[in-house]
């Protein structure tokens, strides 16, 4: 379009009426000048360059359809396990890499067309459209007003209070159905957290092997996972009962122990820590040999396990519970209970 | 209708796109609707187009998400995994997790599916907290825009919880992680905390129904709900027809810019496919949520590094900063360690959403607003929002306190302990600092109005004195510098009239005094330059 094709109405001298509230003068130099006189682009008067503009555009939509082309024959043609090098990425799935690339082409240069467009080929004649007040005119609300009280008044809302009362009791009753309905989303907590699936005699399991573990198969400074005797990966509930059961094992030289439970519940040094942290349950996984800390990778709650595995950094509220240990008749490590106290994130009942 | 004859006469003859219109305006009544809004004028400021980002990757969110919800299996089973991933052969994982490795290497075009809906995901969120922040720096959220400013923040809000219900579906390690942080920060509410754990999670955590009940809740129960609010938005949005800046031409009682067709259809419209091409593209290139790398969910297994999805991780640095407070008593247990990151973490949000309402209520002004504020002529709101950025961002560093540690080589120990001093003092500080540079500013634009633009040019003067040369303004740049309006300070006036009798002042009044002292006295604005002031310095010659 070119700036022949502006009615004349549209041009911003006509457009004083709304728009403009001053007119600049010498008693205010601070007064809204009006809109700005419409600036031409050069593709409102060259035609060459208008020319050239809808080529551009044209083009960009031709760009889209040829990447919309490439989308359907990179799906086709390529396997889906190639992976290509793309610099710098390095090795990427190639499916995946030309999928995105045509329909990001594909959609991008439809909008680079429009916009490209709509900037240069379009008016870029600025309007000027006058607001509304949002609130309604007096006689409006007078009206309205009087319309509700006269519903009002005709329902007897007001007048019958009975109906009204009973009416607001039923409406206050009905939704509790609803909430009743919600009962069975879960069971009672009961003493469920307070309980483990250890208990007298249930041997340690080494998590990584799957075997009963021995005293000698903890070496000082190492860190092992086991689990309870009897709890497998395939079994049903397994995710639920490990979530509770996880230990941490490690062994520290008795005389560097200095909790004297933890000295008591351990056996040759070797102590078993809840492996689930404290503060919200995270699994903890970092243990640093040399001061027997260990941290809970998710919020670094630090835990001493030569102490007792009291707090001493971080979130964490409370010390990780231990778990009393001995060995059996045949040599391997056994639990000698459950936790005595609650694993996991602290909650209101544990006391 | 009057046109109803006129219509009969031309029938048959009109061209088909006339009959179609003719046949829904009969029925839907369009011709009204398009007379108030196929021309209707929307200014342009590249700013306004923050919005339309949220808006358009949530369309993309949604399309991508339908074509995710064909293929993934929301549930809890243990299956062992035979697909194409040979690393994870045999591993036993949740169905959900086995349906997600499904999508990502044997639906082709799967994978891209999945990373433009969490990449979208991400530019959503981030496009709210952007557009959120121009609305609020520009007091765009002033009457009558207070109800629209609040359904933004819904979306904001729910967009995070549907964010987060969405990237712990496929129930791998890294979000199985986040949804146990979540249970733990459930069970520390006092009295109901583990009944609400239980109810969530059909019993103990994780238990076998998390991911189905998250699966509702984010593929309908959210985001219908921010369906029928964006709708909301956009209406209001039309019905006050947009804000603009003050400049030549522009007030309060109109609306300065393009017509909706052509021009802002075209705009907008095009602006549409920009940002769907750029986020697919980002797709094809930017790994987003590798499960694969990650591994299944096990409550006793975890990878360091964990972090949630961005919008999630001021909450996180909350709960990783806050000291392990625990008090038990009568057999129960306080775990405020927990609790109190969890009542701040909504707090921190609501401060923000109700600020408009604050604002208006020291300002006690009641006329509608649609002339912008720049951020420096409301230094005091200007200053708050700066506060709370630098609060939001000090609790990001706190969230992701592991991962600065390790790539700066700083102490976790320290940068908690940064992030404890700073959640404090940082806001402070910034709102001070933010006060200063907004009052500089104006001082600066004072300064332009009366003295000139400086032009660089410097002049030798006869006897050898240096000057710079400074350009008056052009009108328009007086005008747009001089347009914003300046409260004055609520004044209570005397409490005692002139008959010795004293006037209650509530304390409300006088709280909202002092407020008024704080935002509009002298200490908080420049007073912009005067007509007076103007025509004395200008008329004279040789003042510079």
């Amino acid at each position: 379009m070119s700036s022949q094709d502006i009615p004349e109405e549209n041009l911003p001298a006509e457009q004083d009426t709304h728009g403009a509230v001053g007119v600049a003068d010498e008693k205010n130099p601070f007064a809204d000048p009006g809109l700005p006189p419409h600036e031409h682009r050069i593709q409102d008067v060259d035609e060459r360059a208008a020319k050239r503009s809808e080529r551009s555009v044209a083009l960009l939509f031709t760009v889209s359809m040829l990447a919309t082309v490439g989308f359907i024959a990179s799906y086709v043609a390529i396997p889906a396990d190639e992976s290509v090098y793309i610099w710098p990425i390095g090795h990427i799935s190639a499916m995946n890499f030309a999928l995105g690339m045509t329909l990001g082409i594909a959609l991008f240069t439809i909008g680079a067309g429009a916009v490209h467009w709509a900037r240069t080929l379009m008016s870029d004649l600025e309007i000027a459209d006058e607001r509304h007040p949002i609130e309604a005119p007096p006689e409006v609300k007078t009206k309205v007003m009087a319309d509700f009280k006269q519903g009002a008044k005709e329902s007897a809302l007001g007048r019958r209070k009975l109906i009204r009362n009973t009416m607001f009791g039923a409406l206050a009753l009905f939704p509790l159905s609803g909430v009743i309905l919600l009962r069975d989303l879960g069971p009672l907590p009961g003493d469920k957290l307070r309980h483990t699936l250890w208990s007298k005699g249930k041997l340690l399991v080494n998590m990584n092997t799957n075997e009963p573990l021995r005293p000698s198969d903890v070496a000082v400074g190492s860190l092992t996972f086991a689990k309870p005797e009897g709890l497998e990966e395939h079994d049903e509930d397994f995710q639920t009962e490990i979530a509770k059961a996880a230990l941490l094992i490690v062994r520290i030289q008795p005389e560097n122990i200095k909790d004297k439970q933890e000295l008591e519940w351990s056996h040759e040094g070797i102590v078993a820590y809840s492996k689930i942290c404290t503060h919200v349950g995270c699994p903890i996984s970092l243990y640093e040999q040399q001061t027997h800390h260990v941290l809970c990778p998710c919020h670094q709650s630090t835990f001493d396990l030569s102490d007792g595995a009291r707090v001493i950094f971080g979130p964490a509220g409370h010390a990780l519970p231990q778990l009393r240990i001995g060995v059996n008749d045949e040599g391997y490590l056994e639990a000698l209970g459950d936790f005595a106290e609650p694993v996991g994130p602290a909650f209101w009942e544990r006391g | 209708m009057s046109t109803n004859q006129t219509t009969e006469a031309r029938r048959g003859k009109a061209p088909a796109g006339e009959r179609v219109a003719d046949w829904a305006d009969g029925r839907l009544g369009i011709y009204s609707l398009a007379k108030a809004n196929m021309r209707k004028i929307f200014p342009d400021h590249w700013s306004f187009m923050l919005g339309e980002v949220c808006l358009y990757s949530f369309i993309i969110i949604i399309l991508t998400g339908v074509y995710l919800t064909l293929f993934f299996h929301p549930s809890m089973n243990e299956v062992e995994y035979h697909g194409s991933y040979v690393p994870l052969q045999g591993q036993l994982m949740s169905e959900a997790f086995n349906s997600t490795m499904h999508i990502s290497f044997d639906v082709r075009g799967g994978l891209l599916i999945r990373q433009i809906h969490h990449w979208a995901a991400l530019v959503f969120l981030a496009g709210m907290f952007v557009h959120m922040m121009r609305v609020f720096f520009t007091g765009a959220f002033r009457k009558p825009r207070e109800v629209n400013w609040l359904f933004g923040f819904l979306l904001f809000v729910l967009g995070m919880f549907t964010g987060f219900t969405g990237y712990s579906l496929p129930d791998d390690l890294l979000s199985g992680t986040g949804v146990r942080f979540m249970e733990g920060a459930i069970l520390s509410v006092p009295i109901v905390g583990t009944y609400l754990s239980f109810f969530l999670f059909g019993g103990e955590f994780p238990g076998g129904d998390f991911v189905a009940r998250f699966y509702s809740v984010h593929i309908l129960l959210l985001p219908g709900i921010m369906l029928g609010l964006v709708v909301a938005h956009l209406i209001l949005v039309f019905y006050h027809k947009h804000t603009q800046f003050a400049g030549p031409g522009k007030t309060n009682n109109n609306v300065v810019g393009m017509p909706l067709l052509p021009v802002y259809m075209a705009k907008a419209g095009g602006f549409f496919f920009l940002v769907f091409g750029v986020i697919a593209a980002i797709s094809a290139i930017a790994q987003i949520n590798p499960i694969w790398a990650i591994g299944p969910y096990r409550p006793d297994q975890v990878s360091t590094g964990a972090q949630p999805d961005w919008y999630m991780g001021f909450s996180e640095g909350l709960i990783r900063v806050m000291p392990g407070w625990e008090i038990n008593f009568w057999g129960h247990t306080l775990v405020l360690g927990v609790f109190i990151p969890l009542v701040i973490f909504p707090l921190v949000l609501v401060a923000i959403a109700v600020y408009p309402f604050i604002e208006s209520w020291v300002t006690g002004d009641r006329r509608e607003h649609h002339i912008l504020d720049r951020p420096r002529n409301a230094p005091t709101r200007t200053a708050f929002g700066v506060a709370w950025i630098t609060l939001y961002m000090v609790l990001l560093i706190g969230g992701g306190n592991d991962l600065w540690a390790t790539h700066f080589h700083l102490s976790i120990n320290s940068i908690t302990w940064f992030v404890r001093i700073a959640f404090f003092v940082g806001p402070v500080l910034a709102f001070v600092i933010t006060k200063r540079i907004c009052l500089g500013l104006q001082r600066r634009d004072k300064e332009k109005v009366l003295h000139g633009r400086e032009s660089g040019i410097i002049k030798r003067l006869p006897h050898g004195e240096f000057i710079e040369v400074h350009e008056p303004l052009s009108q328009d740049a007086l005008h747009t510098l001089t347009a914003h309006e300046q409260y004055e300070p609520l004044a209570i006036g005397p409490t005692v009239d002139e008959n010795g009798v004293e006037r209650k002042v509530k304390g409300s009044e006088r709280l909202r005094a002092k407020l008024s002292e704080a935002y509009f006295g002298e200490e908080s604005q420049i007073p912009k330059p005067t007509v007076e002031e103007y025509k004395e310095i200008t008329s004279g010659h040789g003042h510079h």
